[in-house]
C-alpha cells in the first residue's frame, strides 16, 4: 500500500499521507466510505497529479490535505507536522471555484493578499500582476455572475496563486477552460512552479494533462477510492516536441489503460 | 453602430443603457411606470364615478375629490405633518433595535450550536403568534406614549429579521467559508467577512417584510391607545364623524408604506447588484 515509503531516504517528503480512510456521515442518509487507506507520499517541490474516476475521492483528499475535513482514521503531516486546520501555507484552487459572489476579480484577490498583511501599494501592485497573468485584465471589476465558467476558474487561479502559498492543491483547475486556454494555463502554471519550486498536488481527469505537467502521477481506484498505482512521469517539460515524442505518447497510453478500468468499475458500482 | 446609438437613447430595452440617466427622468421607465399603475388609477376612477353616480352613499365613503380636499387641509393646517414624523420615527425607531438585535441573533443561531439550542424554540414557538395581541400588556407596561409603539414595532419586526438572517447565514456555501480560512481569515473574520454578506440578500428581504409588519403594528397600535401619530388620527376622525379626513390619512399611510417599500427594494438593488 506505502508506495512511496521506499523514497523517503532520497528527498525528505513534505506531505506524508499515511492509511487515510474518510467516511462522510450526512445528516440524512448512511454514510459514504470516501477513502479508504489512501497512502501518499509528496516530496517538497515535487508536482503529482490526482487521477481517478468521478467521485472516487479526489476532492475529499484534498480537503483532508488542506485542514477543511478533520482526519479522523491515519494521519497526514505536512512539514512532519499534523494539520490543524486551514492556512494560507496550503492555497487551494477549488472544483468549483469559490469565488465570493459579492466582490469583484480584483477584491477577490486582494482579500487573500490583505489577510497576508501585505501593504496597500504592494497589494495593488501583486493584484494587476496576477490579473494579468492569467489574462483577465479588462475585468477586474466584473462580479463573478457576470464571468464565464472560465474566467471565474482563472480568477480563482490568480487569487490563490497571488498570496504565494508553499503548498499548492489545484482541484481539476483547468476544466472549464477552453483548449487554446488551458494550453496557455498549462505553461503558465509550469513556469510558475519552475520559478517558485511548489510542491503541487493537481487533480485532473485529462490524462496528457496529468503526464504533460507532473513529475508522478497517483492513478487511484474507484469508490472508496485507495492508490492503485503511481507513475512516474519525468520529461524534459522544455521540450516543444514533447507532446508528439514517443515515451510521452505511450506514457499517456498506459496511465489511460488504468483509468479506463477504474472508470468503468465506477459506472457499475455508482449505478448500485 | 446604429444599434449602440439606439440602446444608448432607449434604456431599459435591452441590455443596459451605457450611461446611467437618472431614474425619474428616462421617459420610457417613467411611461412603463404609469402603464403599471394603470390599474390603480381606474380604481380612484371608480371611487369617484361611484360617488359621485350615488352607487355609494357619501356616508360611507366619501368622494375622492373630498378627500382630496380634506387632505390639503390637514397639510396646511399641520396636523398631517406633525403626525406623520411622530409615526415615521416610531417605526424607525423599532425597525432599527430590531435589526440591531435580530440581524446578529439570526447569524449567531446559525453559526453556533448552544446559541441555536437556547434560542430556536423561542424563535420559532413566537414567530406566528399574532403580535397585535400583545399590545394591551405593552401600553400597560409601557403607558400611552412613544415607548409602547417602539417595543411593538420591535417585537414584531424582530423575530422576520431573525429568522431571515438565520436562514441565510445557515445557508451559506461552505467552500467560501474554507477559501476564506486558506486565504488567511480567522475563524471570526470568516463571521462578519463571509457569512454576513452571504447571508445579506435574505437578510434585507427579511427587513422588507419587517417593514410591512412595523407599518401595521405602528398602527394599530395608535389606533388602541396613543395621543399623537397617524393611527391615531384615523381613530379620532373617525369617532368624529370626519370621514373625508379619516380617509385622507388612512391614504397618507397607504401612500407612505408604499414609499417605503418601494425605496427599500431600490436600496436592496443597489447594495446586491453583485447579484445579477
Ligand atoms: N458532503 C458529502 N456528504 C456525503 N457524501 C459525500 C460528500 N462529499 C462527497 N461525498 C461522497 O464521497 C465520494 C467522493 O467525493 P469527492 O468529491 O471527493 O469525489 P471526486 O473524486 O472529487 O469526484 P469528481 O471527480 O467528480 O470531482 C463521492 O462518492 C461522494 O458521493
Ligand atoms: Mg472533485
Amino acid at each position: 500500500m506505502r508506495q512511496g515509503a521506499n523514497r523517503i531516504v532520497a528527498a525528505p517528503a513534505q506531505i506524508v499521507i499515511d492509511r487515510v480512510s474518510h467516511t462522510y456521515r450526512p445528516a440524512r442518509g448512511r454514510p459514504v466510505l470516501a477513502l479508504d487507506n489512501v497512502s501518499l507520499e509528496v516530496r517538497d517541490r515535487e508536482f503529482v497529479a490526482l487521477l481517478g474516476p468521478s467521485g472516487c475521492g479526489k476532492s475529499t483528499l484534498l480537503y483532508l490535505i488542506g485542514g477543511f475535513l478533520p482526519v479522523e482514521a491515519g494521519a497526514i503531516r505536512v512539514d512532519d507536522r499534523p494539520i490543524a486546520g486551514p492556512g494560507p501555507d496550503r492555497g487551494i484552487v477549488f472544483q468549483h471555484f469559490a469565488l465570493f459572489p459579492w466582490k469583484t476579480v480584483r477584491q477577490n484577490i486582494l482579500y487573500g493578499l490583505e489577510k497576508q498583511g501585505m501593504a496597500s501599494e504592494e497589494r495593488q501592485r501583486r493584484a494587476r500582476e496576477f490579473i494579468d497573468l492569467v489574462g483577465l485584465t479588462g475585468f477586474e471589476d466584473s462580479y463573478p455572475a457576470q464571468l464565464s465558467g472560465g474566467m471565474k476558474q482563472r480568477a480563482a487561479i490568480a487569487r490563490t496563486l497571488a498570496i504565494d502559498p508553499h503548498i499548492l492543491l489545484m482541484d481539476e483547475p483547468f476544466g472549464a477552460l477552453d483548449a487554446q486556454t488551458r494550453n496557455l494555463m498549462q505553461v503558465e502554471l509550469l513556469r510558475i512552479w519552475q520559478r517558485s519550486r511548489k510542491t503541487v498536488i493537481f487533480v485532473t481527469h485529462d490524462v496528457q494533462e496529468a503526464v504533460l505537467l507532473a513529475e508522478r502521477i497517483a492513478v487511484m481506484s474507484a469508490r472508496p477510492g485507495h492508490i492503485k498505482e503511481i507513475v512516474e512521469a519525468r520529461f524534459d517539460k522544455e521540450d516543444p516536441g514533447l507532446t508528439r515524442s514517443q515515451p510521452f505518447v505511450e506514457m499517456v497510453d498506459h496511465v489511460w489503460n488504468l483509468v479506463r478500468g477504474e472508470a468503468i468499475l465506477a459506472q457499475r458500482s455508482g449505478a448500485g | 453602430m446604429a444599434l449602440d446609438q439606439s440602446q444608448a437613447t432607449a434604456p431599459g430595452t435591452l441590455g443596459r443603457p451605457p450611461v446611467r440617466v437618472p431614474e425619474f427622468f428616462a421617459p420610457a421607465r417613467l411611461l412603463a411606470g404609469l402603464w403599471r399603475y394603470l390599474p390603480l388609477v381606474l380604481l380612484a376612477l371608480a371611487w369617484e364615478a361611484a360617488t359621485r353616480l350615488g352607487v355609494i352613499s357619501p356616508a360611507e365613503l366619501p368622494a375622492l375629490d373630498k378627500v382630496g380636499s380634506a387632505w390639503w387641509g390637514l397639510l396646511a393646517g399641520g396636523d398631517l405633518g406633525d403626525n406623520t414624523f411622530i409615526s415615521l420615527s416610531r417605526a424607525v425607531a423599532g425597525l432599527a433595535a430590531a435589526i440591531a438585535l435580530g440581524v446578529p441573533l439570526g447569524v449567531m443561531m446559525a453559526w453556533s450550536k448552544p446559541v441555536r439550542t437556547v434560542f430556536n424554540p423561542i424563535v420559532q414557538a413566537f414567530y406566528p403568534m399574532p403580535k397585535s395581541a400583545l399590545i394591551p400588556v405593552v401600553v400597560l407596561w409601557l403607558g400611552f406614549g412613544s415607548a409602547s409603539k417602539i417595543l411593538m414595532i420591535f417585537i414584531g419586526c424582530m423575530l422576520p429579521i431573525t429568522l431571515s438572517a438565520f436562514n441565510g447565514a445557515r445557508g451559506t456555501d461552505q467552500v467560501l467559508i474554507w477559501s476564506a480560512r486558506s486565504l488567511g481569515a480567522s475563524r471570526l473574520a470568516t463571521l462578519t467577512q463571509v457569512v454576513l454578506p452571504g447571508a445579506l440578500p435574505e437578510i434585507l428581504a427579511g427587513i422588507r417584510t419587517a417593514i410591512a409588519f412595523a407599518f401595521v403594528l405602528l398602527v394599530s397600535t395608535e389606533l388602541i391607545v396613543a395621543r399623537h401619530g397617524l393611527g391615531y388620527m384615523i381613530g379620532w376622525l373617525g369617532d368624529g364623524g370626519v370621514y373625508d379626513a379619516m380617509f385622507a390619512v388612512v391614504l397618507t399611510v397607504a401612500a407612505l408604506g408604499f414609499l417605503a417599500d418601494r425605496s427599500f427594494l431600490l436600496l436592496m438593488k443597489r447594495v446586491l447588484r453583485w447579484r445579477e
